[in-house]
């Protein structure tokens, strides 16, 4: 399984296998990270799973969808170029090793 | 003693509650009975990415079973609470034993209103995953499909069920789909969707009998004419289930009620979610919110009361729903508005409606706007009403006005 580091705010790292096709807001939700709130529980209607992906990743990552893209725009934290919604990403090996930062707000 | 909270209901509301007080650091005990048997988990994909097979058992989970291990939270499934008794602070459940607590918090939800009607014991009802397991089932084998109740879960099934090839009638009492909750503006939108994907809608009349010949049932409508349908859904709404509360002598009036703090009438007793009727600022008025925005963010206020940080529920409601390509979420209450004002294209199906009542901003409903939505609630958070020119004006940042 494809691992994927989270990193919180805090500097906690969190080191986890992902099942392919899992999302990394499910992979945060289910290995108690925190700073992911989830609130929509993967719908891409709440914008509270906001994470900054590691930049050697980004051409590796699905294609936003523009109703990410405005969810994005609505974010608390800051959007930044690397930033995505966790529920919209789903793992793939070409994911392995990716590092993911949380956000300060949701 | 070390204290114990006990939690009864694992939905949105009883799941948030367990993880905010860990969240918080409460280190004393915490019991979280669910009466489903299945692993705590979400129920608003039942009706769309569940049943259209998007979303696995695993996906939908709150939580792996894990958490509850490793946050000492003592989940019992399969288990309800069969007596409470406010004065000795004990709670005894289904599986026998009886639970002693400092404090409770119910998070009991709803139950399904059913039909009514001789003949209606085979028609199928969604809430458990139990329930959408086995439409899901049956909907497999079904040719005709009749749904009665055209709101939310009602529609959300029609959508899902004539993707899926089935013709697909929806039954709704009132003139207009989701009339409870949305005006023209916006309902239109999903009749005349509904209506493109191939369901036909039969509005404004009632369901007067049903029978059952073979495998297939035929409706009688209250215009007289009827139908025949193989597998027959209701979502007519639901019941607050106030059963535990009101026996134990707790104040309920449809729901349990709650100050804004959401302790119930006994104040080492709360409530919260779907069951608890409590004083809306945005409604301006005491009511029941059947919403995950509401379950999630009073069992915050409840955590941060028992905690010894109160803080009054004021969080501002908002709702979605998800059928075809229509994205629509809502921002506030818009019962009682006066006038609105339309930002994007309506022929695009990408639209916002902002609701005035006397002037000031009440609600927003946003089709496929979803940064509009988002901004929305900033927008009533603060108390900040654009003009109407700064809602037409697309070019216009609305977080500007914060």
């Amino acid at each position: 399984m494809p691992k994927v580091t989270y990193i919180e705010t805090s500097g906690k790292e969190h080191l986890v296998d992902l099942p392919l096709g899992a999302t990394l807001m499910e992979g945060a939700v289910q290995n108690d990270v925190k700073g992911i709130v989830a609130e929509c529980g993967g719908s891409c209607m709440c914008a509270t799973c906001h994470v900054y992906v590691d930049d050697a990743f980004l051409d590796r990552l699905p294609d936003m969808e523009e109703e990410e893209n405005e969810m994005l725009d609505g974010a608390s934290a800051e959007r930044r170029a690397n930033s995505r919604l966790g529920c919209q990403v789903r793992i793939s090996n070409q994911l392995d090793g990716l590092i993911v930062r949380i956000p300060d707000k949701q | 003693m070390k204290p114990r909270i006990v939690i009864v209901g694992a939905g949105h509301g009883g799941i948030q509650a367990a993880a905010s007080l860990r969240e918080e650091g409460f280190e004393g005990d915490i019991t979280l009975l669910s009466e489903d048997p299945a692993l705590p988990y979400q129920k608003p994909p039942l009706s769309k990415g569940y049943l259209q097979g998007k979303q696995t058992d695993e996906a939908i989970l709150f939580r792996s079973a894990n958490w509850y291990t490793t946050n000492q939270i003592d989940l019992q499934l399969g288990v309800s609470a069969t007596h409470l008794d406010p004065a000795t602070h004990q709670l005894t459940t289904s599986a026998g034993d009886t639970l002693t607590y400092t404090h409770l918090i119910l998070a009991t939800g709803a139950a399904n209103r059913r039909l009514p009607l001789p003949g209606a014991d085979e028609v199928l009802y969604l809430r458990t995953l139990a329930d959408a397991q086995q439409i899901g089932d049956r909907l497999a084998q079904a040719e005709r499909v009749a749904i009665i109740g055209g709101g939310f879960i009602g529609l959300e099934l029609a959508a899902v069920a004539v993707e899926k090839g089935k013709a697909v009638t929806v039954i709704e009492y009132q003139p207009r789909l989701m009339q409870r909750v949305l005006p023209p503006v916006i309902s239109d939108v999903f009749g005349r969707t509904h209506l493109q994907h191939g369901v036909q809608l039969r509005l404004g009349v009632g369901l007067q009998a049903i029978q059952k010949q073979g495998h297939s049932h035929t409706l009688t409508l209250t215009d007289g004419q009827s139908l025949t349908a193989d597998l027959v859904v209701a979502g007519i709404g639901v019941i607050a289930e106030t059963g535990l509360a009101a026996s134990a002598g707790l104040v309920c009036e449809d729901g349990i009620r709650i100050n804004e703090y959401g302790q119930t009438s006994v104040p080492d007793i709360y409530a919260i979610g779907d069951c608890a009727a409590h004083d809306n600022p945005y409604a301006g008025k005491c009511l029941r919110l059947e919403s995950v925005q509401n379950a999630v963010d009073q069992a915050k206020t409840v955590v941060s009361h028992l905690l010894g940080n109160p803080r009054p529920y004021r969080a501002v409601p908002w709702f979605w729903t998800n059928q075809y390509h229509l994205k629509l979420q809502m921002a506030g209450i818009s019962a009682g508005f006066d006038t609105y004002v339309i930002r994007g294209d309506e022929a695009a199906d990408k639209f916002s409606v902002y609701y005035f009542k006397a002037g000031k901003l009440l609600a927003v409903d946003s089709l496929n706007r979803p940064a509009d939505h988002l901004n929305a609630r900033k927008l009533l958070e603060a108390g900040v009403t654009p003009t109407e020119a700064q809602i037409t004006d697309l070019i216009f940042n609305l977080n500007g006005v914060l």
